[in-house]
């Protein structure tokens, strides 16, 4: 009934000729094909353009100059410190966020993989999580980690045996705030794993793990050798499109602690807004927009080419 | 395996420990995961001493509608209106332009793998990079804080996952029958209509269910674009975070009111969606 396609080559798809007969329409295919495109150049080239364009200028909240400065907002990016550090807090979040959600997400559905009553009900609740607003999720953490009115520092507190006051959001300790974010990251995107992870588990050729069992093959074993190989592109799948949410993260930064305190946990994303929006350094942020615009389309098409997950 | 007359009921099978086991171990983690929500919801249903006790109350000692009512009067729930227009309009139009575009790409080759490759890599850039130029593309042509500003947006940036997810679904339909409906003399726009689109109706749905709960969740695109008029819910509730005071138990509501239809039709609707998610990966 399922099957996997993500490691069906692009070039075994390109040697089937293309269905001729009535079906071949050199007017039809352009025609259905076009106002999709026309749309999609809104948000793929106009922003590249235009970024590209106010990059070269110097337009600020106080100046509004449209000649051309060359690479100047380059050349402050490059020398931001700010900049690099919004890139370091992302990697640290993506690094240490996208393993233990694979991880969490596999247990999770080795757990369900097997006999379970009223699986359908748990994997239905399970699903919550991941179809909430990051924007509710942020909220809904923050209430949690609340110090005063949150439930966390109380059910600690018991543990602890007397009161415990941890400022979790707005703590200067990075740990316990990185901490309060990943929490609320994890929370949302585990089930998204899990999801993908259980049915990749239940598509696994039941006849090899037969034919592992009947040789005598230890748990382990069987694992690395037959179940890993045959979720692999499942798992490639799923990590690339975790990684690349992560290296977007603004959300559940924003509801959470907006970048702070400080600048403590400010990603890319929370950066460019501040300079964008809050500052209004247009020509600046039009040149982080361009580069991250640039990179991330580089990076994402490579990537698409070398898992051959085009079809 | 025993005859079904035999059956016995799970808890008396060998191995009924493991299951036990397993179940409990279930239990623990579903429980684990949804605390969270319920005490955001919870919070909803407090009264204003019981929102702001410390330490805080676990549960609500009546379930109490006053706050979903302050929401009413004060017109805060036109966000959910607003947020109901814009992602249905915007799922509506990127279903129809991106079904027939993944109609091309998926039986003529329009483009070859570049044009398809080009068109998913669109969704992975940075909502962020997108929207400060069309911030200022929008405030030069007066789109900013409209309907149609936000449904284009929302229109372009869910046409990528439109054409790839029904792509695939398109891939997996045999030719036969669009042959013989042109042959039958049917029109190319019939053929699309009335054999294409009922027989990947499952990968319709599904589609539409995700591309309107991106758009129903999206916070940074509507951040930017929207002012006071057609603010949608996910910035409606970061407004009750105030500089003063946080307004839980408007949040609990604002979230409940956010969530609940989504999370119930997905719910519902389960089995069809993983091939969603995966954005096509495992296909069901």
């Amino acid at each position: 009934m399922s099957r996997i396609s993500a490691h069906t080559g692009a070039a075994a798809r390109l040697a089937e000729p293309s269905p001729v007969g009535v079906l071949a329409d050199r007017y039809f295919r352009y025609l259905i094909v076009w106002p999709a495109i026309l749309v999609l150049l809104l948000i793929g080239l106009f922003p590249l353009v235009y970024s590209a364009i106010v990059s070269f200028q110097k337009i600020n909240r106080r100046v509004e100059d449209t000649s051309f400065h060359g690479l100047l907002n380059y050349g402050r990016l490059v020398g931001d410190d700010r900049f690099w550090e919004s890139l370091l807090h992302t990697g640290i979040f993506t690094a240490i966020a996208l393993p233990l959600e694979l991880v969490l997400g596999f247990l999770l559905a080795k757990l369900m993989l097997d006999r379970l009553p009223g699986r359908q009900v748990f994997i239905a609740l399970l699903l919550l999580p991941a179809v909430i607003s990051p924007i509710v999720a942020g909220a809904m953490w923050r209430l949690m980690f609340d110090n005063i009115f949150g439930p966390i520092n109380q059910v600690l507190g018991w543990i602890a045996g007397g009161p415990v006051n941890i400022l979790w959001t707005i703590n200067d300790n990075p740990v316990v705030v990185y901490s309060a974010i990943l929490v609320c990251e994890i929370w949302q995107w585990t089930p998204f794993m899990f999801l993908i992870l259980l049915a990749a588990l239940a598509n696994v050729d039941r006849s090899q793990l037969e034919a592992a069992e009947l040789d005598g093959a230890s748990y382990w074993q069987t694992l690395s050798k037959v179940i890993l190989p045959a979720i692999k592109p499942v798992v490639i799948v799923a990590l690339t499109i975790r990684g690349l949410d992560l290296v977007r993260l603004f959300d559940i930064v924003w509801a959470l602690t907006r970048g702070g305190p400080g600048t403590m946990t400010e990603t890319v994303s929370v950066y460019a807004y501040i300079r964008g929006f809050e500052r209004f350094d247009v020509s600046f942020t039009a040149a982080l927009a361009f580069v991250v615009i640039v990179l991330l389309s580089l990076i994402v098409m490579a990537m698409l080419k070398r898992l051959e997950i085009a079809r | 395996m025993s005859p079904p007359w035999k059956a016995r009921p799970w808890w008396r099978e060998r191995g009924a420990g493991r299951i036990w086991a397993r179940l409990a171990a279930a239990l623990v983690v579903t429980l684990l995961f949804l605390f969270p929500v319920y005490w955001l919801f919870a919070t909803a249903f407090k009264t204003p001493e019981e929102v702001f006790a410390s330490p805080p109350v676990w549960y609500p000692s009546d379930i109490n509608f006053e706050t979903f009512w302050v929401l009413v009067r004060d017109g805060d729930v036109d966000a959910v209106w607003n947020s109901l227009v814009t992602a249905g309009v915007s799922t509506v139009i990127a279903m129809f332009l991106g079904t027939i575009a993944a109609y091309s790409l998926a039986r003529f080759r329009t483009g070859g793998d570049n044009l398809a490759i080009w068109i998913i890599s669109q969704r992975m850039i940075p909502p962020i990079a997108i929207v400060f130029p069309v911030f200022l593309l929008f405030a030069i042509i007066g789109w900013v804080d409209t309907y149609i500003g936000l449904i284009a947006l929302y229109t372009a940036f869910n046409l990528p996952y439109v054409i790839w997810m029904m792509r695939g679904y398109i891939e997996d339909v045999p030719l036969e029958l669009e042959e013989s409906a042109l042959v039958d003399g049917l029109t190319r726009w019939q053929t699309l209509l009335k054999v294409v689109f009922p027989m990947v109706r499952t990968g319709l749905f599904a589609t539409t269910v995700f591309t309107f709960i991106f758009a129903w969740n999206e916070f940074i695109f509507a951040l930017v674009l929207t002012r006071t008029d057609v603010l949608t819910f996910p910035v409606q509730v970061t407004h009750f975070f105030g500089q003063q005071q946080t307004f839980w138990a408007k949040i609990g509501a604002m979230s409940i009111l956010g969530t609940l239809p989504v999370f119930f039709t997905v719910a519902m609707a389960q089995r069809f969606l993983v091939r969603g998610i995966s954005m096509g990966a495992i296909k069901g």
